[in-house]
């Protein structure tokens, strides 16, 4: 009943705005709160180069949603998800988070693909209290300067990603050769290829180029990779940009003297590309459906999806639609209500698998503490089906050690 | 300028949400900015994205970097959205036609690309952050700015401001000018007039109330994200004052307000919403030239006489 | 700096000049003879490369559909110019400039509900994969070389048939002035319809050309429009041999920044042009009529 009062007094904190509107509309809801379903938002770049995911990421929470309410709910309380198109823009992501906030009421946001669009929306969570799941990678968004209590960091971060396929590819006395996109991401993964490589020693980084996002030929950046004469070459960039690039790197015969390492192997890149391009790449992941020989969670999660669409299985970024939604509302239920504090309450250091095995909710800076997959990209000739896409290398089991420590982050312990 | 002050005085309460009324609010004096020089003075600029995010950077580092008050960030937002258009209508108003819109393109980019770099005072892509501000202290008054209301009407006051002294500037003699030099550079000089310093005046003047809708922009949001500064935010205030009539007073308004409603509505409905923006735009430039305003307001006063 | 990677940096600049020229003659062709600004040239370019993707399943030959798809893409611009264009005409030159625009904003997302918005794959052509071995110039993809030969031919014939032919006599004098045309008793409209074909053709073959090279994915031609619009400013609107010059220099600022300032690379470009512009604002090789 606690959870619920302090719930209604936000809303009506919220809603004071429409002052003539307010006194009514306040007292209906009141009665009516009890049983009005959660409202989850769920901004996400539909259209937009990055569709697709964005479409997976919906088939996930939705699954979620389903999951919960067909549970009985909370206290049968059923869950709802409004899905928003955030265009991949900051800009609209924020004009939509404030209409999911100030018009729609949500209860929560749970969303975003791309470093700056989570950090536009947590920007706007933070300063009304909403609980907000964040569900694309970033190292900046549980940094002291930008950390909100209410905001969790669901997906990996670039620092535990680069490191893990760091830990898996590089040896002492290897010369690796970075090329990076010249904007976070790229930056952030660059960083963490550094760490680690400084972490594990002997490792010489004899080149370290930026390209411009988004860039579409990358022909004039070869010439310097080849002559660093590197043994490894980490390519830092996402999307629609590590297909051009692996593909222009293969094509100008990088592949005969390096190995081709990215700090995340997408799925749907991979499928938009022929498996002769990306064939032996190696990168990280936070999920392959192939895990689920190895975690129920896992088996469940891929056995849904198979269920409601015929057969398909869930991408990487699509599983990062369930495990954000099923988080928030899986604390919700133990917290036995909605409101902040309550769910906040629950999450801080919270032990949970929602599809992927075991995960810590670390509580100092709200950043998942879990594992990465390293995947190695398959040969057309040994692929199975149309969705074996990758082999396990190995799995860098989570723990904080590869996290950087809440100190580092500027947090007061 | 009673319709309007009117119009957007009742937005709130009509538009599906209080963000979007805001954004036409917004949108609709950025495009009122680049109509100045498009509409009434015959210069199509492909930059002005360049001007609405030197008001957004200007007030938001003013505000998240320097502690300045949110009064004073505006004034500094519209300071340097002034200057950067002195700069850059100076070197472009030397070329004419299809050249004055790649210049301006051109310098616009160089000006994108510089705040993509310039990381510690922008944020670079992950944007600039850290200017959120909840309460407005004018005085002995303070308003919650967190409350959509009360923030649509702050953020209405300025641009009724704006639109009142932009609607004195084209009633006086300079608002003739400038449409001399529209329609006919040649013949306004030698009516005496200075073409070159008219052009200059309307490209700064164009350039403070985009910074204007900049800096608003930048309290509204409170984030400034880089595309901002980006040439589709260029080709935005393009669209949408044709839509709603260049060369019109109101038409920017009511471009702005048909383009986020169409793209709000169609947009919860079909993720392929972009086709028929692009089909209704394609069509709006077909059968009205003059813009959906231009269009209407012709039919009326060819009823009336 | 060893010399090597200099000389390396510079051929490869050369390179991809001559893919941006490539790039960028569908876009000057259009402006030169119409005086249109074909915003919708990098969506031309991009549904080359869905259309050569469509053709290449059916047929299973990319040469066929090197051959096909310039011709169908073209066939759609001749149905674009006399539909969309033609009304516009005498409407000064921002309303073709406002409707190419919004047609490049319905055809990108006509492809994204046809072909879906992830990318396809396309393979480079059997005849053409492998490379070469270039000394110290490094290694060097066959079909990269094959692009810029196939430019070279490209260009080769535009200029024959705008300098050496009576349709090019008849082009060149619509561009100076088309009621010279009319007083001729030569019917303007044909021609400008064929020109936007002919430029709208251009552009396709580009980009399906450049399938192989670079992903094909529905976004794929808003870099190159800005690319294309870049070169065709800096060499003057509407000249082949600017444009041609033009795609050069800015293949080789574009390499050699990539070796000092790389992360400017793109930024080099805009550079580039702002230089050009205030010192000639009608471009390299451009008629100062329209710039004054």
């Amino acid at each position: 009943m606690k959870a619920i009062r302090s719930c209604l007094t936000r809303r009506v904190a919220l809603r004071g705005g429409a002052l003539s509107l307010a006194a009514p509309a306040i007292l209906s809801r009141a009665a009516w709160a009890q049983d009005a379903p959660i409202r989850i938002g769920f901004p996400t770049p539909l259209t937009g180069p990055y569709g697709a995911e964005a479409k997976d990421q919906v088939r996930c929470a939705e699954i979620a949603v389903a999951q919960f309410n067909a549970s009985g709910g909370l206290k049968g309380r059923k869950a709802e998800l409004l899905v928003r198109d955030d265009k991949l823009s900051p800009g609209e992501a924020a004009t939509r988070t404030l209409e999911l906030i100030e018009k729609d009421h949500v209860d929560c946001i749970v969303g975003s693909l791309s470093s700056s669009v989570q950090l536009a929306v947590n920007e706007i969570t933070k300063a009304r209290g909403m609980l907000y799941v964040s569900i694309s990678q970033s190292d900046t968004i549980t940094e002291a300067s930008d950390f909100a209590r209410t905001t969790f960091h669901e997906a990996l971060n670039p620092h535990m990603t680069a490191g893990a396929v760091a830990r898996h590819v590089f040896k002492p006395g290897m010369r690796v050769a970075i090329l990076l996109a010249d904007y976070a991401y790229g930056q952030e993964m660059a960083a963490g290829f550094r760490r680690a490589a400084t972490a594990i020693g002997g490792i010489d980084i004899v080149l370290e180029l930026k390209h411009p996002v988004g860039a579409s030929d990358y022909s004039t950046f070869l010439p310097q990779i080849r002559a660093s004469k590197a043994d490894v070459v980490c390519i830092c960039n996402f999307g629609r940009d590590q297909a051009n690039s692996i593909k222009q790197a293969v094509d100008f015969g990088i592949k005969r003297q390096a190995k081709i390492v990215v700090p995340v192997l997408l799925y749907n890149q991979r499928l938009a590309s022929s498996p002769d391009v990306f064939e032996g790449v190696v990168g990280g992941s936070n999920y392959y459906w192939e895990i689920e020989n190895q975690f129920p969670s896992a088996r469940s999660f891929n056995d849904a999806y198979r269920a409601a669409y015929s057969g398909a299985l869930p991408s990487d970024y699509g599983a990062y639609g369930y495990s954000g939604v099923r988080l928030i509302l899986d604390a919700m239920r133990r917290a036995g209500g909605v409101s902040a504090d309550a769910v906040i309450h629950e999450l801080d250091g919270a032990h949970y698998d929602t599809c992927k095995g075991p995960e810590i909710m670390r509580a100092c800076d709200h950043q998942a503490i879990q594992s990465v997959l390293i995947l190695q990209s398959k040969a057309k000739s040994n692929m199975k089906n149309d969705a074996d896409l990758f082999d396990i290398v190995a799995i860098d089991a989570g723990a904080e050690a590869n996290l950087r420590s809440c100190a580092d982050l500027g947090h007061k312990s | 300028m009673p319709i309007v002050a009117a119009v957007l005085a009742l937005l709130p309460w009509v538009a599906p949400s209080q963000a979007l009324s805001v954004n036409i609010l917004l949108y609709g004096l950025f495009a009122t900015g680049f109509n100045l020089l498009f509409g009434y003075t015959g210069l199509l600029s492909f930059g002005h994205a360049a001007f609405f995010g030197a008001g957004a950077y200007g007030a938001g580092i003013a505000l998240a970097h320097y502690g300045v008050g949110w009064f004073g960030a505006i004034f500094i937002g519209v300071g340097v959205a002034g200057m950067l258009a002195l700069l850059i209508g100076a070197v472009s108003i030397r070329s004419r036609g299809i050249y004055f819109s790649m210049v301006t393109l051109a310098l616009a980019q160089l000006v994108y690309y510089a705040a993509f770099q310039a990381t510690d005072w922008t944020g670079g892509e992950n944007g600039l952050r850290g200017l959120t501000v909840s309460v407005l202290s004018l005085g002995p008054i303070s308003l919650n700015f967190l409350d959509p209301t009360t923030k649509y009407y702050v953020l209405f006051a300025f641009v009724m401001f704006a639109l009142w002294l932009l609607s004195r500037m084209l009633n006086a003699p300079f608002g003739a000018a400038m449409e001399a030099v529209r329609e006919n550079e040649s013949r306004a000089r030698a009516c005496g007039f200075d073409v070159r310093l008219i052009k200059l005046i309307a490209f700064v003047v164009s350039g403070l109330v985009c910074g204007l809708a900049g800096s608003l922009n930048a309290l509204h949001l409170s984030i400034v994200p880089i595309d901002t500064l980006y040439y589709q935010t260029s080709g935005l205030a393009v669209m949408m004052a044709l839509l709603g009539g260049a060369g019109t007073f109101l038409g920017p308004f009511i471009g702005a307000a048909i383009f986020l409603l169409i793209e709000d509505i169609f947009s919860l409905w079909t993720p392929h919403w972009q086709l028929f923006v692009g089909i209704i735009f394609m069509l709006a430039v077909l059968f009205m030239p003059r813009g959906v305003w231009g269009t209407l307001a012709g039919w009326y006063r060819e009823r009336r006489a | 700096m060893e010399l090597d990677l200099i000389l390396a940096q510079l051929f490869t600049g050369v390179a991809l000049g001559a893919v941006f020229v490539l790039m960028s003659v569908g876009l000057s062709v259009i402006f030169g003879m119409l005086g249109i600004v074909n915003f919708a040239h990098g969506a031309f370019y991009m549904i080359g490369a869905y259309v050569g993707i469509f053709v290449l399943t059916l047929t299973g030959s990319f040469w066929i559909a090197l051959a096909l798809t310039p011709i169908l893409v073209g066939v759609f611009g001749l149905f674009v110019e006399r539909i969309l264009v033609r009304p516009l005409y005498g409407r000064g030159p921002d309303y073709p400039l406002l409707l190419t625009f919004g047609l490049a904003y319905a055809l990108v997302e006509l492809v994204r509900v046809v072909f879906g918005s992830d990318g396809v794959p396309f393979d480079t052509p059997e005849l053409l994969a492998g490379g070469f071995d270039l000394g110290d110039l490094g290694y060097y993809p066959a079909y990269r070389l094959f692009v810029i030969a196939f430019t070279v031919l490209i260009l080769l014939v535009l200029w024959v048939v705008i300098e050496r032919t009576r349709f090019g006599l008849i082009v060149r004098a619509g561009a100076r002035d088309p009621r010279i045309l009319s007083v001729l008793g030569i019917d303007v409209a044909r021609v400008w319809l064929l020109a936007f074909g002919i430029g709208t053709g251009l552009a396709a073959l580009a980009g399906l050309l450049a399938a192989p090279m670079r992903s094909v994915n529905p976004e794929m031609g808003v870099a190159v429009l800005v690319e294309a619009f870049v070169v065709t400013v800096i060499g003057g609107m509407g000249s082949l041999l600017g444009g041609a010059i033009a795609g050069m220099a800015v293949g080789i600022v574009v390499s050699l920044t990539s070796l000092w300032m790389p992360q400017m690379a793109t930024m080099s470009m805009f550079a580039l042009m702002t230089l050009v512009l205030i010192i000639r604002p009608q471009g390299l090789f451009g008629r100062d009529d329209l710039a004054r």
